[in-house]
């Protein structure tokens, strides 16, 4: 009998042996995903940091302390200028894209789930152009915006208003309708270029269908017994709407609010095809800034500068979120 | 339940008719002015349909000068491929291991993974270039840089471990009794378990690899290893406003992805509504 009882110092170790084998076993599982974020993601982040405090153009030069963020933080400094204009146009970006797209996608998602006869087949279309690739999207754009024979001149045309230049058009919008109706009106009120908001509209086409998407699951995790229980108690439809559907849906709604203010700002592709920054850089939003200052001038200090700049940037961003969970994260309701 | 906020019928039909209408109509565009003649694609007012059809502009296009259409195709397919296998592995292990496995740290290192979401590529993008030079990896111009640097991706480890965290404990004791270990699990019974979840992370990785352009743009010189992305901006560049071309070129590089969406637009619609990625 008494053989058959395992003494209790060879259990302990053979369980320690099992939870060692078992931890070492982890580590192999995890060793490629964690060493690959560490080398692409983590070490960048943090030397970006170091880079921000140099001078380096095509070689490293020299340590250079604050030197790139006074040439771009000091009104009287070099960068100053550039940098203040890219951040108006990002802002103005960011307005002119996100609340639009999360208006008509979330009266879509509210229309395809009321329940349609071809709900799937309206979801896959509206999601088309979310899939396709923002390079050749925006080629066709081009082709769509282009000043003689563009299809969206020939659109106006057809309400009786003149050819645009579209994504060549530097001036600002209101100052254009101003002007149309006769009136002066200041610079300073031009308000964003037509080139920026001829690829905001890209940019519209382009995301609407992901946040339907977004929304529609949102609506779909909804219980419906709340709306059955609110009925019985004679709640009316928009008082459903107000007190159920859109508190309900408000996590959702905070969810894509920031994530399209924040792919609006990070937003590089569309604009590099579309525009490339010009018309007189009316459409250079801060990574464009970035790509020209770090990638196309390389000679003159651009990854020492271009790294003070996304340093900068990526702090903006922090803190708009940031503001965004302060502000509206206090109305987002959990249930 | 569906009288909530109700438009009257024909409002709702004219609204999302509509709506598909701008949805598609670029795609509408792009296909009939690749097949216009030159003077037909350039009218005022525009020819909703060609006059005759020209296939052989695919041709032209495909052959234009200066364009490697065939050679980027391979390089697209080669890097996407690579990268997909490569992420799906790496995915797979670290969300498995995530799920199921019982280590030292497993809660801090979870949180530290999901904080280097919050790393942007902004931020990141100099120090890899940098990275890449022949001072450090030597992977500049290579189809290394196009590869590496994308086989992870902690979107993907994290639904694949909301899946792996789904299989009931009974099975995975049982497996245990029968003195499985954790490969033999994880490969026989957990992989066959998830598999909507493999389907839609090769989905969803293999769609971004075939859609990048920064980074190869930037990280690529020689045409002959350059991806499709990059090779149509070179071609739209090279062919001014001669629009037949350019929109047969924009063909080239939607059709595949169009296709492979349309027959597969279930995975893709659910994958983005259950992880939120936007590219």
């Amino acid at each position: 009998m008494a053989a058959e009882v395992i003494p209790a110092n060879i259990r302990v170790a053979s369980r320690r042996r099992r939870i060692f084998l078992e931890n070492v076993e982890a580590y192999l599982f995890l060793a490629p995903a964690l060493l690959l974020i560490g080398l692409f993601q983590v070490v960048p982040g943090i030397s970006a940091f170091a880079m921000s405090l140099t001078r380096w153009g095509v070689i490293y030069e020299r340590w250079a302390w604050f030197e790139n963020y006074a040439a771009i933080l000091d009104p009287s400094g070099a960068r100053f200028g550039e940098f203040v204009n890219a951040l108006g146009v990002t802002v103005w970006y960011v307005l002119l894209t996100v609340p639009i797209e999360m208006t008509i996608a979330l009266i879509v998602a509210f229309v395809l789930y009321q329940g349609t006869r071809w709900r799937s087949a309206y979801r896959v279309v509206y999601f088309m152009p979310y899939i396709t690739s923002v390079v050749a999207a925006a080629t066709i754009f081009e082709w769509m915006f282009d000043a003689n024979f563009g299809f969206l001149n020939y659109l106006l045309g057809l309400v009786g208003i003149g050819s645009q230049a579209w994504l060549r058009e530097p001036r600002g919008v209101i100052q254009m309708i101003g002007s149309a109706f006769g009136a002066g009106v200041p610079d300073s009120l031009a308000g964003p270029s037509l080139s920026l908001v001829a690829v905001s509209i890209f940019t519209i086409w382009h995301f609407i269908g992901f946040q339907t998407v977004i929304f529609l699951a949102g609506l779909t995790n909804i219980s419906r017994e709340l709306y059955e229980a609110a009925r019985i108690d004679g709640a009316g439809e928009r008082q459903i709407l107000r007190r159920i559907t859109l508190p309900l849906l408000s996590p959702t709604l905070f969810f894509v609010g920031i994530i399209a203010t924040v792919g609006a700002m990070r937003s590089f592709s569309q604009i590099y095809v579309l525009t490339n920054g010009g018309p007189l850089d009316t459409t250079r939003t801060v990574p464009l800034l970035i790509f020209h200052t770090f990638f196309e001038r390389t000679a003159v200090n651009g990854i020492g500068l271009g790294a003070a700049m996304s340093f900068i940037f990526v702090l903006i961003i922090i803190a708009i979120t940031l503001f965004q969970f302060r502000v509206l994260g206090r109305r987002v309701f959990y249930d | 339940m569906t009288r909530a906020f109700a438009l009257p019928s024909l409002a709702k039909h004219t609204l999302l008719i509509v709506g598909a209408a701008v949805a598609a109509f670029p795609f509408y565009w792009m296909i009939t002015t690749s097949f216009k003649e030159f003077g037909d694609a350039a009218k005022s007012p525009p020819l909703l349909w060609p006059t005759s059809w020209h296939p052989e502009n695919w041709v032209e296009a495909w052959q234009y000068p200066h364009t490697l259409w065939a050679n980027a195709f391979a390089n697209t397919i080669f890097v996407a491929t690579l990268t997909t296998v490569g992420e799906l592995t790496t995915s797979v292990l670290a969300g498995y291991a995530f799920a199921r496995m019982r280590f030292r740290g497993r809660g801090i290192i979870f949180a530290l993974l999901l904080a280097t979401l919050f790393i942007p590529s902004e931020a990141t993008i100099i120090p890899n270039f940098v990275l890449m030079s022949r001072r450090y990896l030597g992977w500049y111009d290579t189809y290394t840089a196009q590869i590496v640097p994308f086989l992870v991706s902690v979107f993907s480890i994290f639904l694949l471990r909301q899946f792996f965290l789904a299989i009931p404990g009974e099975l995975h004791d049982a497996a245990r009794i029968d003195g499985a270990g954790h490969l033999r699990f994880l490969w026989s019974v957990g992989l066959p378990l998830v598999r909507p979840a493999l389907v839609t992370v090769s989905l969803l990785t293999f769609l971004n690899a075939w859609n990048a352009f920064l980074w190869p743009l930037i990280i690529t010189s020689r045409p002959e290893i350059r991806p499709i992305q990059v090779m149509l901006v070179q071609f739209t560049s090279e062919g001014g406003s001669r629009y037949h071309l350019l929109m047969a070129g924009a063909a080239f590089v939607i059709l595949p992805t169009l296709v492979v969406y349309l027959i597969a637009q279930r995975y893709f619609i659910e994958g983005v509504a259950r992880t939120g990625i936007r590219g």
